[in-house]
Protein backbone atom coordinates (compact mmCIF):
# COMPACT_ATOMS: atom_id res chain seq x y z
CA UNK A 1 0.00 0.00 0.00
CA UNK A 2 2.74 2.31 0.60
CA UNK A 3 3.95 4.09 -2.29
CA UNK A 4 7.16 5.74 -2.02
CA UNK A 5 7.05 7.32 -5.89
CA UNK A 6 4.17 9.30 -4.64
CA UNK A 7 6.20 10.12 -1.36
CA UNK A 8 9.36 11.29 -3.18
CA UNK A 9 7.39 13.31 -5.54
CA UNK A 10 7.25 17.39 -5.86
CA UNK A 11 5.61 18.09 -3.24
CA UNK A 12 2.01 19.83 -3.12
CA UNK A 13 2.36 21.25 -0.16
CA UNK A 14 5.40 22.37 2.03
CA UNK A 15 6.39 24.69 5.17
CA UNK A 16 10.13 25.76 5.74
CA UNK A 17 11.36 26.40 8.85
CA UNK A 18 8.02 27.55 10.31
CA UNK A 19 8.12 28.62 14.34
CA UNK A 20 5.12 29.76 15.88
CA UNK A 21 5.29 31.66 19.38
CA UNK A 22 2.21 32.13 21.45
CA UNK A 23 3.79 34.93 23.70
CA UNK A 24 6.72 33.78 25.81
CA UNK A 25 5.18 29.83 24.43
CA UNK A 26 7.29 28.50 21.66
CA UNK A 27 4.77 26.11 19.98
CA UNK A 28 6.86 25.22 16.74
CA UNK A 29 10.32 26.30 16.32
CA UNK A 30 12.24 24.78 12.54
CA UNK A 31 10.03 22.54 11.41
CA UNK A 32 9.67 21.48 7.86
CA UNK A 33 6.97 19.61 6.55
CA UNK A 34 5.78 18.39 2.95
CA UNK A 35 3.15 16.26 1.49
CA UNK A 36 2.27 14.96 -2.02
CA UNK A 37 -0.62 14.71 -3.85
CA UNK A 38 -2.22 11.10 -3.48
CA UNK A 39 0.14 10.70 -0.26
CA UNK A 40 -1.28 9.75 3.13
CA UNK A 41 0.76 11.43 5.75
CA UNK A 42 0.60 10.22 9.69
CA UNK A 43 1.90 13.36 11.87
CA UNK A 44 2.56 11.64 15.49
CA UNK A 45 3.65 13.21 18.58
CA UNK A 46 3.09 13.70 22.17
CA UNK A 47 0.89 15.93 23.65
CA UNK A 48 2.10 19.62 23.16
CA UNK A 49 4.43 18.09 20.28
CA UNK A 50 2.95 21.08 18.94
CA UNK A 51 1.11 18.90 15.87
CA UNK A 52 -2.43 20.97 15.91
CA UNK A 53 -0.29 24.47 15.76
CA UNK A 54 1.38 23.08 12.45
CA UNK A 55 -2.04 22.19 10.72
CA UNK A 56 -3.96 25.16 11.77
CA UNK A 57 -0.86 27.56 10.24
CA UNK A 58 -1.48 24.72 7.23
CA UNK A 59 -4.84 25.76 6.70
CA UNK A 60 -4.66 28.94 7.44
CA UNK A 61 -6.22 29.82 11.05
CA UNK A 62 -2.87 31.16 12.17
CA UNK A 63 -0.39 32.51 10.71
CA UNK A 64 3.09 31.20 11.35
CA UNK A 65 5.82 33.56 13.34
CA UNK A 66 8.53 32.60 11.23
CA UNK A 67 8.96 30.50 7.81
CA UNK A 68 7.22 30.27 4.50
CA UNK A 69 4.88 28.17 3.25
CA UNK A 70 4.84 26.55 -0.38
CA UNK A 71 1.60 25.56 -2.58
CA UNK A 72 2.37 23.83 -5.98
CA UNK A 73 5.96 25.37 -6.32
CA UNK A 74 4.76 29.01 -5.33
CA UNK A 75 5.08 30.88 -1.73
CA UNK A 76 1.87 31.39 -0.80
CA UNK A 77 0.21 33.08 2.83
CA UNK A 78 -3.03 32.91 4.04
CA UNK A 79 -4.74 35.50 6.15
CA UNK A 80 -7.69 33.01 6.72
CA UNK A 81 -8.91 29.69 6.70
CA UNK A 82 -10.87 31.25 3.26
CA UNK A 83 -7.38 31.93 1.43
CA UNK A 84 -6.21 28.17 2.30
CA UNK A 85 -9.65 27.06 1.07
CA UNK A 86 -9.41 28.97 -2.21
CA UNK A 87 -6.19 26.82 -2.69
CA UNK A 88 -8.13 23.42 -1.71
CA UNK A 89 -6.34 23.24 1.23
CA UNK A 90 -9.25 21.74 4.10
CA UNK A 91 -9.10 20.79 7.58
CA UNK A 92 -11.40 18.68 9.19
CA UNK A 93 -11.55 19.92 13.19
CA UNK A 94 -10.59 17.75 16.44
CA UNK A 95 -14.23 18.86 17.53
CA UNK A 96 -15.77 18.73 14.09
CA UNK A 97 -16.61 22.44 14.11
CA UNK A 98 -20.10 21.72 12.89
CA UNK A 99 -23.12 24.03 13.57
CA UNK A 100 -25.54 21.54 15.70
CA UNK A 101 -28.40 23.47 14.98
CA UNK A 102 -28.26 23.25 11.50
CA UNK A 103 -28.94 21.06 8.86
CA UNK A 104 -26.09 18.61 7.55
CA UNK A 105 -26.80 19.85 4.45
CA UNK A 106 -25.87 23.81 5.60
CA UNK A 107 -23.18 22.55 7.58
CA UNK A 108 -21.29 20.92 4.48
CA UNK A 109 -21.89 24.41 2.36
CA UNK A 110 -21.39 27.00 5.17
CA UNK A 111 -19.60 29.51 3.97
CA UNK A 112 -19.76 28.70 0.60
CA UNK A 113 -23.66 28.06 -0.06
CA UNK A 114 -24.87 27.61 -3.60
CA UNK A 115 -27.32 30.50 -5.26
CA UNK A 116 -27.78 33.89 -7.02
CA UNK A 117 -24.91 36.45 -5.80
CA UNK A 118 -25.79 39.88 -5.57
CA UNK A 119 -22.66 41.70 -4.18
CA UNK A 120 -21.86 40.02 -0.34
CA UNK A 121 -25.28 38.56 -0.75
CA UNK A 122 -26.12 35.30 -1.61
CA UNK A 123 -29.78 34.00 -2.27
CA UNK A 124 -29.51 30.45 -1.11
CA UNK A 125 -31.16 27.74 -3.30
CA UNK A 126 -31.82 25.40 -0.12
CA UNK A 127 -32.78 22.87 -2.88
CA UNK A 128 -29.93 22.73 -4.78
CA UNK A 129 -27.55 22.80 -1.82
CA UNK A 130 -29.85 19.75 -0.45
CA UNK A 131 -28.73 17.73 -3.78
CA UNK A 132 -25.59 18.31 -3.60
CA UNK A 133 -24.85 17.50 -0.65
CA UNK A 134 -27.00 14.00 -1.37
CA UNK A 135 -24.80 13.50 -4.32
CA UNK A 136 -21.57 14.04 -2.62
CA UNK A 137 -22.36 12.35 0.56
CA UNK A 138 -23.23 9.59 -1.72
CA UNK A 139 -19.83 9.99 -3.69
CA UNK A 140 -18.33 9.58 -0.20
CA UNK A 141 -20.32 6.55 0.52
CA UNK A 142 -21.68 8.19 3.66
CA UNK A 143 -25.33 7.20 4.85
CA UNK A 144 -27.30 9.51 6.72
CA UNK A 145 -30.99 9.45 6.85
CA UNK A 146 -31.78 12.74 5.34
CA UNK A 147 -29.56 15.62 4.51
CA UNK A 148 -32.29 17.89 6.23
CA UNK A 149 -31.65 16.05 9.93
CA UNK A 150 -29.21 18.70 12.13
CA UNK A 151 -25.89 17.55 13.02
CA UNK A 152 -26.92 17.88 17.00
CA UNK A 153 -28.93 14.76 16.12
CA UNK A 154 -25.98 12.92 14.70
CA UNK A 155 -23.73 9.83 15.89
CA UNK A 156 -19.67 10.78 16.26
CA UNK A 157 -19.10 8.67 13.27
CA UNK A 158 -21.60 10.44 11.39
CA UNK A 159 -20.36 14.32 12.66
CA UNK A 160 -16.91 12.79 11.56
CA UNK A 161 -18.23 11.99 8.24
CA UNK A 162 -20.20 15.27 7.95
CA UNK A 163 -17.08 17.14 8.47
CA UNK A 164 -14.96 15.45 5.87
CA UNK A 165 -18.06 15.52 3.45
CA UNK A 166 -17.45 20.01 3.84
CA UNK A 167 -13.92 19.25 3.46
CA UNK A 168 -14.50 17.45 0.26
CA UNK A 169 -17.10 19.35 -0.79
CA UNK A 170 -15.24 21.81 -3.44
CA UNK A 171 -12.61 20.18 -5.25
CA UNK A 172 -9.76 19.58 -2.04
CA UNK A 173 -5.99 18.93 -2.97
CA UNK A 174 -5.46 19.06 0.54
CA UNK A 175 -7.58 17.59 3.47
CA UNK A 176 -5.72 18.11 7.13
CA UNK A 177 -7.51 15.42 9.55
CA UNK A 178 -6.69 16.63 13.29
CA UNK A 179 -7.79 13.20 15.13
CA UNK A 180 -10.30 11.80 12.96
CA UNK A 181 -10.95 8.60 15.24
CA UNK A 182 -10.56 9.95 18.69
CA UNK A 183 -14.29 10.45 19.11
CA UNK A 184 -15.65 7.43 17.20
CA UNK A 185 -17.20 4.45 18.14
CA UNK A 186 -14.70 1.40 17.48
CA UNK A 187 -16.89 0.37 15.01
CA UNK A 188 -17.28 3.68 13.35
CA UNK A 189 -13.19 4.08 12.74
CA UNK A 190 -13.68 1.97 9.73
CA UNK A 191 -15.77 3.56 8.05
CA UNK A 192 -13.57 6.68 8.80
CA UNK A 193 -10.38 5.21 7.86
CA UNK A 194 -12.18 3.64 4.37
CA UNK A 195 -12.93 7.14 3.68
CA UNK A 196 -9.62 8.55 4.46
CA UNK A 197 -8.64 5.94 1.49
CA UNK A 198 -10.54 6.79 -0.78
CA UNK A 199 -9.64 10.34 -0.46
CA UNK A 200 -6.21 9.09 -1.81
CA UNK A 201 -7.32 6.93 -4.71
CA UNK A 202 -8.98 10.59 -6.07
CA UNK A 203 -5.26 12.18 -5.57
CA UNK A 204 -6.36 13.73 -3.09
CA UNK A 205 -3.16 14.60 -0.33
CA UNK A 206 -4.27 13.37 3.51
CA UNK A 207 -2.63 14.51 6.39
CA UNK A 208 -3.81 12.56 9.62
CA UNK A 209 -2.77 13.07 13.03
CA UNK A 210 -3.24 10.14 15.52
CA UNK A 211 -2.32 8.36 18.49
CA UNK A 212 -3.83 5.47 17.06
CA UNK A 213 -0.80 2.99 15.31
CA UNK A 214 -3.65 0.83 14.12
CA UNK A 215 -5.03 4.17 12.19
CA UNK A 216 -1.56 5.17 10.57
CA UNK A 217 -0.63 1.71 10.05
CA UNK A 218 -4.23 0.92 8.27
CA UNK A 219 -3.74 4.25 5.94
CA UNK A 220 -0.78 6.02 5.45
CA UNK A 221 2.45 6.47 3.22
CA UNK A 222 4.30 8.12 5.68
CA UNK A 223 4.89 8.88 9.17
CA UNK A 224 6.27 12.04 10.37
CA UNK A 225 6.86 12.57 14.45
CA UNK A 226 7.09 15.86 16.31
CA UNK A 227 8.96 16.61 19.48
CA UNK A 228 8.74 19.38 21.22
CA UNK A 229 7.65 21.65 18.96
CA UNK A 230 10.06 20.28 16.29
CA UNK A 231 10.75 17.80 13.52
CA UNK A 232 12.01 14.47 15.13
CA UNK A 233 11.94 11.88 12.69
CA UNK A 234 10.25 10.34 9.59
CA UNK A 235 9.63 7.37 7.90
CA UNK A 236 8.04 5.41 4.88
CA UNK A 237 6.09 3.26 6.24
CA UNK A 238 7.29 -0.10 4.94
CA UNK A 239 10.98 1.15 6.24
CA UNK A 240 9.57 1.37 10.16
CA UNK A 241 7.36 -0.13 12.73
CA UNK A 242 4.96 0.42 15.09
CA UNK A 243 7.71 0.55 18.27
CA UNK A 244 9.61 2.20 16.29
CA UNK A 245 6.89 4.72 16.12
CA UNK A 246 5.75 4.59 19.22
CA UNK A 247 9.98 5.26 20.38
CA UNK A 248 9.54 8.49 18.26
CA UNK A 249 6.32 9.69 20.24
CA UNK A 250 8.38 9.17 23.77
CA UNK A 251 11.50 11.15 22.30
CA UNK A 252 13.63 7.83 21.21
CA UNK A 253 15.32 7.07 18.04
CA UNK A 254 17.29 4.29 16.44
CA UNK A 255 16.75 1.96 19.46
CA UNK A 256 13.68 0.10 19.01
CA UNK A 257 15.11 -3.13 20.87
CA UNK A 258 16.44 -1.43 23.71
CA UNK A 259 12.70 -0.87 24.40
CA UNK A 260 11.57 -2.80 27.70
CA UNK A 261 8.26 -2.97 26.04
CA UNK A 262 9.83 -5.39 23.29
CA UNK A 263 11.98 -7.01 25.74
CA UNK A 264 8.92 -8.47 27.38
CA UNK A 265 7.65 -9.88 24.55
CA UNK B 1 -41.62 12.77 30.64
CA UNK B 2 -42.04 10.14 28.15
CA UNK B 3 -39.97 9.95 24.67
CA UNK B 4 -42.52 11.17 21.78
CA UNK B 5 -40.98 12.62 18.84
CA UNK B 6 -44.07 13.41 17.45
CA UNK B 7 -45.58 15.31 21.12
CA UNK B 8 -42.76 17.12 20.43
CA UNK B 9 -42.63 18.60 16.96
CA UNK B 10 -46.30 18.67 18.18
CA UNK B 11 -45.62 21.39 20.47
CA UNK B 12 -42.85 22.72 18.34
CA UNK B 13 -44.86 23.96 15.65
CA UNK B 14 -48.57 24.37 17.35
CA UNK B 15 -47.53 25.00 20.90
CA UNK B 16 -47.67 28.84 21.01
CA UNK B 17 -50.29 28.94 18.65
CA UNK B 18 -52.51 26.52 20.85
CA UNK B 19 -51.77 29.52 23.77
CA UNK B 20 -53.10 31.80 21.84
CA UNK B 21 -56.31 30.58 20.98
CA UNK B 22 -56.83 29.48 24.36
CA UNK B 23 -55.99 33.43 25.50
CA UNK B 24 -58.30 34.79 23.16
CA UNK B 25 -61.27 32.13 24.08
CA UNK B 26 -60.56 33.00 27.88
CA UNK B 27 -60.63 37.08 27.40
CA UNK B 28 -63.79 36.84 24.93
CA UNK B 29 -65.47 34.54 27.41
CA UNK B 30 -64.71 37.19 30.48
CA UNK B 31 -65.46 40.09 28.17
CA UNK B 32 -67.24 39.55 25.31
CA UNK B 33 -68.89 42.84 24.82
CA UNK B 34 -65.32 44.31 24.42
CA UNK B 35 -62.86 41.71 23.44
CA UNK B 36 -64.03 40.96 20.20
CA UNK B 37 -65.20 45.08 19.26
CA UNK B 38 -62.64 45.94 15.74
CA UNK B 39 -62.28 48.86 17.89
CA UNK B 40 -60.14 46.94 20.86
CA UNK B 41 -58.32 44.43 18.19
CA UNK B 42 -57.18 47.58 16.20
CA UNK B 43 -55.75 48.72 19.92
CA UNK B 44 -54.09 46.15 20.17
CA UNK B 45 -52.45 45.91 17.36
CA UNK B 46 -51.91 50.14 16.96
CA UNK B 47 -49.89 49.49 21.27
CA UNK B 48 -48.19 46.41 20.38
CA UNK B 49 -46.58 47.34 16.70
CA UNK B 50 -43.48 49.28 18.29
CA UNK B 51 -42.61 46.38 20.97
CA UNK B 52 -43.27 43.72 17.57
CA UNK B 53 -40.53 45.99 15.60
CA UNK B 54 -38.28 45.77 18.57
CA UNK B 55 -38.84 42.48 19.11
CA UNK B 56 -37.66 41.37 15.92
CA UNK B 57 -34.49 43.47 16.18
CA UNK B 58 -33.54 41.73 19.53
CA UNK B 59 -34.32 38.20 17.58
CA UNK B 60 -31.53 38.56 15.47
CA UNK B 61 -29.28 39.61 18.17
CA UNK B 62 -30.38 36.62 20.39
CA UNK B 63 -30.06 34.27 17.67
CA UNK B 64 -26.36 34.93 17.92
CA UNK B 65 -26.50 33.97 21.46
CA UNK B 66 -26.51 38.05 22.24
CA UNK B 67 -28.26 40.61 23.86
CA UNK B 68 -29.07 44.41 23.31
CA UNK B 69 -29.72 46.34 26.43
CA UNK B 70 -29.61 49.79 24.62
CA UNK B 71 -33.32 49.02 22.32
CA UNK B 72 -35.16 51.36 24.58
CA UNK B 73 -32.91 53.80 24.92
CA UNK B 74 -32.05 54.40 21.18
CA UNK B 75 -36.25 54.05 20.95
CA UNK B 76 -35.87 57.18 22.48
CA UNK B 77 -33.11 59.10 20.53
CA UNK B 78 -34.70 58.18 17.87
CA UNK B 79 -37.92 59.57 19.05
CA UNK B 80 -36.70 62.61 20.32
CA UNK B 81 -34.31 63.70 17.27
CA UNK B 82 -36.95 62.95 14.66
CA UNK B 83 -39.56 65.07 17.08
CA UNK B 84 -36.64 68.08 16.74
CA UNK B 85 -36.11 67.80 13.18
CA UNK B 86 -40.24 67.97 12.24
CA UNK B 87 -41.18 70.52 14.52
CA UNK B 88 -37.58 72.23 13.16
CA UNK B 89 -39.21 72.15 9.24
CA UNK B 90 -36.69 70.04 8.06
CA UNK B 91 -38.93 67.86 5.17
CA UNK B 92 -41.00 64.79 5.83
CA UNK B 93 -38.96 62.69 4.08
CA UNK B 94 -35.73 63.28 5.31
CA UNK B 95 -37.56 63.22 9.06
CA UNK B 96 -38.94 59.66 8.00
CA UNK B 97 -35.68 58.16 7.73
CA UNK B 98 -33.98 59.93 10.85
CA UNK B 99 -35.33 57.53 13.04
CA UNK B 100 -34.18 54.77 11.45
CA UNK B 101 -30.68 56.32 11.11
CA UNK B 102 -29.84 56.82 14.63
CA UNK B 103 -31.01 53.29 15.12
CA UNK B 104 -28.26 52.34 12.44
CA UNK B 105 -25.77 54.05 14.34
CA UNK B 106 -26.20 53.03 17.76
CA UNK B 107 -26.26 49.35 16.36
CA UNK B 108 -22.80 50.11 14.44
CA UNK B 109 -21.36 51.52 17.82
CA UNK B 110 -23.02 48.29 19.89
CA UNK B 111 -21.41 46.28 16.93
CA UNK B 112 -18.05 48.07 16.86
CA UNK B 113 -17.47 48.30 20.23
CA UNK B 114 -18.30 44.95 20.83
CA UNK B 115 -15.98 43.17 18.23
CA UNK B 116 -13.06 45.59 18.16
CA UNK B 117 -12.75 46.13 21.83
CA UNK B 118 -13.59 42.54 22.07
CA UNK B 119 -15.35 43.03 25.36
CA UNK B 120 -16.62 39.63 26.73
CA UNK B 121 -20.12 39.60 26.34
CA UNK B 122 -22.54 42.55 24.58
CA UNK B 123 -24.49 42.76 28.08
CA UNK B 124 -21.42 45.12 28.69
CA UNK B 125 -21.32 47.37 25.96
CA UNK B 126 -25.10 47.56 25.27
CA UNK B 127 -25.43 48.19 29.12
CA UNK B 128 -23.29 51.07 28.36
CA UNK B 129 -24.93 52.31 25.36
CA UNK B 130 -28.10 51.69 27.43
CA UNK B 131 -26.66 54.26 29.88
CA UNK B 132 -24.71 56.74 27.33
CA UNK B 133 -27.65 56.84 24.20
CA UNK B 134 -30.55 57.70 26.96
CA UNK B 135 -28.40 60.32 28.53
CA UNK B 136 -27.87 62.05 25.31
CA UNK B 137 -31.52 62.09 24.63
CA UNK B 138 -31.87 64.15 27.37
CA UNK B 139 -28.87 66.21 26.34
CA UNK B 140 -30.82 67.12 23.28
CA UNK B 141 -33.93 67.24 24.80
CA UNK B 142 -33.61 69.31 28.35
CA UNK B 143 -35.77 65.88 29.61
CA UNK B 144 -38.49 67.74 27.79
CA UNK B 145 -41.01 66.25 25.56
CA UNK B 146 -41.27 67.30 21.66
CA UNK B 147 -44.45 67.74 20.57
CA UNK B 148 -46.55 68.76 17.18
CA UNK B 149 -44.75 66.72 14.35
CA UNK B 150 -45.61 66.80 10.73
CA UNK B 151 -48.41 64.80 9.48
CA UNK B 152 -46.49 62.76 6.80
CA UNK B 153 -44.02 61.94 10.28
CA UNK B 154 -47.19 60.74 12.04
CA UNK B 155 -48.72 58.20 9.40
CA UNK B 156 -47.55 55.32 9.95
CA UNK B 157 -47.81 55.71 13.38
CA UNK B 158 -51.54 56.81 13.20
CA UNK B 159 -53.07 55.91 10.13
CA UNK B 160 -55.24 53.10 9.76
CA UNK B 161 -57.79 52.10 6.78
CA UNK B 162 -61.76 51.35 7.42
CA UNK B 163 -62.04 49.45 4.34
CA UNK B 164 -65.44 51.10 4.37
CA UNK B 165 -66.69 48.08 6.97
CA UNK B 166 -65.27 49.11 10.00
CA UNK B 167 -66.54 52.18 12.11
CA UNK B 168 -63.62 54.74 12.75
CA UNK B 169 -61.70 54.32 14.69
CA UNK B 170 -61.03 50.79 14.02
CA UNK B 171 -59.45 49.41 10.64
CA UNK B 172 -56.30 47.89 9.73
CA UNK B 173 -53.79 50.64 11.17
CA UNK B 174 -50.46 51.08 8.72
CA UNK B 175 -48.44 50.35 11.16
CA UNK B 176 -49.91 46.98 11.29
CA UNK B 177 -48.45 46.98 7.49
CA UNK B 178 -45.01 48.04 8.54
CA UNK B 179 -44.54 45.32 10.65
CA UNK B 180 -46.13 42.88 8.13
CA UNK B 181 -43.64 44.25 6.02
CA UNK B 182 -40.92 44.42 8.25
CA UNK B 183 -41.76 40.58 9.71
CA UNK B 184 -41.71 38.96 5.51
CA UNK B 185 -38.60 41.16 4.81
CA UNK B 186 -36.41 40.11 8.18
CA UNK B 187 -37.99 36.01 7.53
CA UNK B 188 -36.27 36.38 3.87
CA UNK B 189 -33.29 37.62 5.06
CA UNK B 190 -32.61 35.23 7.80
CA UNK B 191 -33.90 32.13 5.89
CA UNK B 192 -33.20 33.06 2.16
CA UNK B 193 -29.51 34.46 2.32
CA UNK B 194 -26.03 33.56 2.92
CA UNK B 195 -25.07 36.10 6.10
CA UNK B 196 -29.07 35.20 7.44
CA UNK B 197 -27.44 31.71 7.85
CA UNK B 198 -24.64 32.56 8.94
CA UNK B 199 -26.18 34.35 12.06
CA UNK B 200 -27.65 31.10 12.63
CA UNK B 201 -24.32 29.08 12.49
CA UNK B 202 -22.29 31.88 14.30
CA UNK B 203 -25.27 31.10 17.01
CA UNK B 204 -24.98 27.78 16.54
CA UNK B 205 -20.91 27.45 16.92
CA UNK B 206 -18.85 30.18 16.40
CA UNK B 207 -16.14 28.45 15.56
CA UNK B 208 -17.32 26.30 12.97
CA UNK B 209 -18.62 29.94 11.46
CA UNK B 210 -15.26 31.15 11.92
CA UNK B 211 -13.21 28.15 10.23
CA UNK B 212 -16.09 27.95 7.42
CA UNK B 213 -14.56 31.61 6.25
CA UNK B 214 -17.23 33.65 7.47
CA UNK B 215 -16.16 36.85 9.28
CA UNK B 216 -17.68 36.80 12.29
CA UNK B 217 -17.21 40.09 13.64
CA UNK B 218 -18.47 41.82 10.13
CA UNK B 219 -21.70 39.79 10.48
CA UNK B 220 -22.09 40.69 14.25
CA UNK B 221 -22.25 44.33 13.33
CA UNK B 222 -24.76 43.75 10.60
CA UNK B 223 -26.79 42.02 13.74
CA UNK B 224 -26.26 44.79 15.70
CA UNK B 225 -27.42 47.17 12.94
CA UNK B 226 -30.33 45.61 12.19
CA UNK B 227 -31.03 45.18 16.41
CA UNK B 228 -30.40 49.19 16.12
CA UNK B 229 -32.30 49.58 12.86
CA UNK B 230 -35.69 48.33 14.25
CA UNK B 231 -35.77 50.11 17.37
CA UNK B 232 -35.45 53.44 15.31
CA UNK B 233 -38.42 52.48 13.40
CA UNK B 234 -39.74 51.86 16.49
CA UNK B 235 -39.33 55.46 17.14
CA UNK B 236 -40.86 56.40 14.27
CA UNK B 237 -44.21 54.52 14.69
CA UNK B 238 -44.26 55.29 18.74
CA UNK B 239 -43.59 59.20 17.69
CA UNK B 240 -46.48 59.20 14.91
CA UNK B 241 -48.82 57.53 18.06
CA UNK B 242 -48.42 59.93 20.33
CA UNK B 243 -47.23 63.22 18.17
CA UNK B 244 -43.94 63.58 20.23
CA UNK B 245 -40.91 62.22 20.93
CA UNK B 246 -40.81 61.76 24.89
CA UNK B 247 -37.57 61.46 26.34
CA UNK B 248 -38.55 58.60 28.66
CA UNK B 249 -40.34 56.68 26.12
CA UNK B 250 -39.07 52.70 26.10
CA UNK B 251 -37.67 52.19 29.36
CA UNK B 252 -37.84 49.07 29.97
CA UNK B 253 -38.60 48.38 26.87
CA UNK B 254 -35.58 46.14 26.49
CA UNK B 255 -37.45 43.38 28.85
CA UNK B 256 -40.58 43.38 27.04
CA UNK B 257 -38.70 42.63 23.43
CA UNK B 258 -36.48 39.99 25.45
CA UNK B 259 -39.17 38.27 27.02
CA UNK B 260 -41.15 38.66 23.82
CA UNK B 261 -38.42 37.17 21.83
CA UNK B 262 -38.27 34.10 24.48
CA UNK B 263 -41.92 33.69 24.73
CA UNK B 264 -41.63 33.12 20.91
CA UNK B 265 -39.38 30.27 21.34
CA UNK B 266 -35.93 31.49 20.56
CA UNK B 267 -32.92 29.92 22.56
CA UNK B 268 -31.71 32.50 25.05
CA UNK B 269 -27.88 30.41 24.19
CA UNK B 270 -28.13 30.78 20.65
CA UNK B 271 -28.81 29.42 17.04
CA UNK B 272 -32.92 28.93 17.35
CA UNK B 273 -35.80 31.47 17.03
CA UNK B 274 -38.05 32.40 14.62
CA UNK B 275 -39.73 35.70 12.86
CA UNK B 276 -42.79 33.94 13.47
CA UNK B 277 -42.61 32.84 17.34
CA UNK B 278 -41.71 36.38 17.85
CA UNK B 279 -44.81 37.56 16.90
CA UNK B 280 -46.96 35.15 18.54
CA UNK B 281 -44.75 36.13 21.79
CA UNK B 282 -45.41 39.58 21.49
CA UNK B 283 -49.32 39.08 20.59
CA UNK B 284 -49.15 36.60 23.57
CA UNK B 285 -47.94 39.59 25.75
CA UNK B 286 -50.14 42.15 24.46
CA UNK B 287 -53.50 39.73 24.66
CA UNK B 288 -52.53 39.54 28.32
CA UNK B 289 -52.14 43.28 28.86
CA UNK B 290 -55.23 43.50 27.08
CA UNK B 291 -57.28 40.88 28.86
CA UNK B 292 -56.19 42.19 32.27
CA UNK B 293 -56.79 45.62 31.29
CA UNK B 294 -60.51 45.35 29.87
CA UNK B 295 -60.86 43.44 33.21
CA UNK B 296 -59.97 46.45 35.48
CA UNK B 297 -56.88 44.44 36.66
CA UNK B 298 -54.33 46.47 38.26
CA UNK B 299 -50.83 46.62 36.03
CA UNK B 300 -48.89 45.24 39.29
CA UNK B 301 -50.82 42.01 38.75
CA UNK B 302 -49.83 42.24 35.10
CA UNK B 303 -46.33 42.19 36.04
CA UNK B 304 -47.00 39.49 38.23
CA UNK B 305 -48.83 37.34 35.04
CA UNK B 306 -46.39 38.21 32.69
CA UNK B 307 -42.97 36.99 34.95
CA UNK B 308 -45.27 33.62 34.94
CA UNK B 309 -45.46 33.29 31.66
CA UNK B 310 -42.14 33.94 30.55
CA UNK B 311 -41.55 30.99 32.96
CA UNK B 312 -44.15 29.18 31.87
CA UNK B 313 -42.88 29.37 28.22
CA UNK B 314 -39.59 28.30 28.91
CA UNK B 315 -40.30 25.68 31.04
CA UNK B 316 -42.90 24.57 27.92
CA UNK B 317 -39.87 24.35 25.88
CA UNK B 318 -37.68 22.32 28.02
CA UNK B 319 -40.66 20.09 28.03
CA UNK B 320 -40.43 19.83 24.59
CA UNK B 321 -36.75 19.25 24.14
CA UNK B 322 -36.98 16.63 26.81
CA UNK B 323 -39.87 14.52 24.80
CA UNK B 324 -37.39 14.82 21.73
CA UNK B 325 -34.72 13.15 23.61
CA UNK B 326 -34.42 9.28 23.87
CA UNK B 327 -33.56 7.74 26.68
N1 LIG C 1 -3.76 29.37 21.21
C1 LIG C 1 -2.70 29.02 21.99
N2 LIG C 1 -2.23 29.89 22.92
C2 LIG C 1 -1.17 29.56 23.70
N3 LIG C 1 -0.53 28.40 23.63
C3 LIG C 1 -0.93 27.49 22.74
C4 LIG C 1 -2.06 27.75 21.87
N4 LIG C 1 -2.25 26.67 21.08
C5 LIG C 1 -1.31 25.79 21.44
N5 LIG C 1 -0.51 26.26 22.43
C6 LIG C 1 0.62 25.57 23.03
O1 LIG C 1 1.44 25.11 22.00
C7 LIG C 1 1.92 23.80 22.27
C8 LIG C 1 1.52 22.85 21.17
O2 LIG C 1 0.11 22.64 21.24
P1 LIG C 1 -0.67 21.76 20.19
O3 LIG C 1 -0.30 22.17 18.83
O4 LIG C 1 -2.12 21.82 20.53
O5 LIG C 1 -0.12 20.29 20.48
P2 LIG C 1 -0.69 18.88 20.03
O6 LIG C 1 -1.79 19.07 19.08
O7 LIG C 1 0.51 18.19 19.44
O8 LIG C 1 -1.12 18.17 21.28
C9 LIG C 1 1.37 23.44 23.64
O9 LIG C 1 2.37 23.74 24.60
C10 LIG C 1 0.20 24.34 23.81
O10 LIG C 1 -0.03 24.63 25.16
MG1 LIG D 1 -3.95 18.50 19.20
Amino acid sequence: MAQSATASAAPLLEARGIAKYFGAITALHDVNFHVGAGEVLGVVGDNGAGKSTLMKILSGLYKPSEGELVFEGQPVSFSSPKDARLKGIEMVYQDFALAGNMAIYENIYLGREPGRKLGPITFVDHNKAREMAAEHLDNLHIHVKSVDQNTEDLSGGQRQAVAIARATAFHARVVIMDEPTAALAIKEVGKVLDLIRRLKDHGVAVIIISHRMDDIFYCCDRVMALYQGTNFAEAPLTDTSRNEVIGWIMGTKGHTEALAHDRLQ
Amino acid sequence: MVYSPKLSKFLESYGIVLVLIVMMVVIAMTRPDVFLTPQNLTNIIKQNATLALVALGMLVVIITAGIDLSVGSTLALSMVTLAIASKAGVPWPVVLVIGPMVGLAVGFVNGVGLTWLKLPHPFIMTLGTLNAVRGITYLVTDGAPVSGLQPEVRYLGQAYYDLGIFAPPAGIPASLILVAVCAIGLWYFLEKTNIGRHIYAIGGNPQAARVSGINVERVLVIVYMICGFMAGLGGLLLAGRTDSGFPNAGIMLELDAIAAVIIGGASFFGGRGTVMGVLAGVLIMGLLRNGLNINNVSSFWQMVLIGVVIIFAVWIDVVRRRAAVRR
